[in-house]
């Protein structure tokens, strides 16, 4: 009895659990949101560049894209923010007069969350039949205008289940940041529920991190399962029967 | 059907390899205003190529396209292929958009169009391949053959001076070509310049104004349907039509 009474004071102590939630959920939650809402976003935009430069025919970008991958993807997650986040902070400081490191935190997520959405991007663009392009260009689209309005949609379409995985780790990662000593209003869920269990002894401040953790990310994952499962099988749609006849008649053409 | 202002198309000797391998040795082909080619022969035999080659999806090594007399070959492609309509054994409708965008966006992104205008004029051209009440369905909830007159449709919005089909009834169910056969028949009769790769020989029989057989890359044969169907002079042409007749 003695053994589960000390487990459950030390991780489920509602007292001390009570105590975190309410600058968890005003401090750490939004925190937590703004960093990997804002480094999905950034990444977004950079890994869309990426994808582009890594289907050019030109092997120039080709090689920069990939090379940018390989190392943004290789490196662990807290090794690339710290580098990022120490290294650059002296001269951001010399350029802004800024010490804030909140920016480079989100730099850094940023930069690595780049490498992994520009190879899902481009394998997105790559997944779309050739034809699509080929129609385009046959109606006049210059290349450009045919990637850009018919090819990358779709592409885009594709990916996106894949997208929200990656939005899924950047929440995660997110408590990488913890290692750039943040001021107290910048604190993240994790670093809220450490801060509190090393100030107490107790780790049940990090259960109810955990916990917030999860109320952000299963419901992601289960909006991926749904997003994939739509995809597999389409929109439940209603046909009159002699075009549900022609669809069944054609098998899987799209 | 609409009228059309269609022109004239003509290819003088083009060449075209890709590596080692010569996919064109020399073509011509001449197709007056109005009237259509079909183009004929087995698989491989740079049929499909030959069409993208004249619309400068792929560029020829040697040789000269003239739309309506004049060679188009400095021109921009772009400005080119948007006088030239093209459709695919495939279909290629973009599953993103509606039917009605698949046949406005050229009209609202190129033409400039004004919305309204492109979504009437689209309406329009759905209506003429009997598709008006599919406007707002997506491509991927059409049968094959509705999905190919749509292509169809989204081509002539454009309002090409010629029309390309590479193999546009390959891809269907047998009971889904006829529509989409008599379609291009009514084009073909109402004046559109048509180039028609096809392996259904009743239409290029009985359609089309010329036929040309191609084989290994160069044109074997060409003239009027009752030449090559009735009395084919060589032995590769006879030994096609023996296989596919």
């Amino acid at each position: 009895m003695d053994v589960l009474e000390q487990l459950g004071k030390t991780f489920f102590d509602w007292g001390a659990m009570g105590k975190v939630i309410p600058e968890m959920l005003t401090v750490g939650l939004p925190n937590t949101l703004i960093l990997a809402i804002s480094s999905a976003v950034i990444g977004c935009i950079l890994g869309m560049v990426l994808a582009v430069m890594g289907i050019s025919r030109n092997p120039i970008p080709r090689w920069i894209a990939r090379v940018y991958t390989d190392i943004f993807r290789g490196l662990p997650a807290i090794l690339t923010i710290l580098l990022i986040g120490l290294g650059l902070g002296p001269v951001v400081r010399m350029l802004t007069g800024s010490t804030n490191p909140y920016p480079l935190a989100i730099f850094a997520l940023s930069l690595m969350a780049a490498a992994y959405i520009g190879e899902i991007f481009r394998s997105g663009i790559q997944s779309v039949e050739k034809g699509q392009l080929e129609a385009s260009r046959a109606l006049g689209f210059s290349y450009v205008s045919s990637m850009s309005l018919v090819v990358i949609p779709q592409g885009i379409r594709r990916v996106l289940p894949a997208l929200v995985n990656q939005l899924i780790s950047l929440i995660k990662d997110s408590s990488l940041i913890y290692m750039l000593g943040l001021i107290a209003s910048q604190r993240e869920i994790f670093r809220i529920g450490n801060d509190a269990a090393a100030n107490t002894g107790n780790l049940s401040p990090l259960v109810a991190a955990g916990v917030l953790y999860l109320c952000l990310t299963i419901p992601l994952t289960h909006l991926v399962n749904f997003m994939d499962k739509r995809m597999r099988e389409g929109k439940a749609q209603k046909l009159d029967p002699d075009e549900a006849a022609a669809v069944i008649g054609k098998g899987a053409q799209a | 059907m609409s009228d059309f202002n269609p022109g004239s198309l003509t290819a003088t000797n083009i060449h075209l390899a890709f590596g080692a391998n010569k996919v064109l040795r020399g073509i011509d082909l001449h197709v007056p205003q109005g009237t259509t080619a079909s183009v004929i022969g087995p698989s491989g035999s740079g049929k499909s190529t030959l069409l993208r080659v004249m619309n400068r999806l792929i560029e020829p090594d040697q040789g000269d396209i003239l739309l309506d007399g004049k060679s188009v070959l400095n021109d921009n492609p772009d400005e080119l292929r948007r006088r030239i309509g093209m459709v695919f054994q495939q279909f290629n409708l973009f599953p993103h958009k509606t039917v009605l965008q698949n046949v406005a966006l050229a009209l609202v992104k190129l033409r400039k169009m004004p919305k309204d205008q492109a979504n009437a004029r689209a309406l329009e051209q759905l209506d003429l391949v009997g598709l008006k009440h599919k406007a707002d369905a997506r491509p991927g909830n059409l049968s094959g053959g509705q999905q190919q007159r749509v292509a169809i449709a989204r081509a002539l919005a454009m309002e090409p001076e010629v029309m390309f089909f590479d193999e546009a009834t390959s891809a269907l169910d047998p009971e889904l070509v006829k529509g989409v056969l008599a379609l291009m028949t009514d084009l073909s009769k109402g004046g559109m310049t048509m180039v028609v790769v096809t392996h259904e020989m009743g239409f290029s029989r009985n359609v089309s104004d010329t036929v040309t057989f191609m084989d290994g890359g160069v044109v074997v044969e060409t003239g009027s349907p009752e030449e090559l169907f009735s009395a084919p002079k060589t032995d590769r042409l006879k030994g096609f039509l023996s296989d596919v007749l």
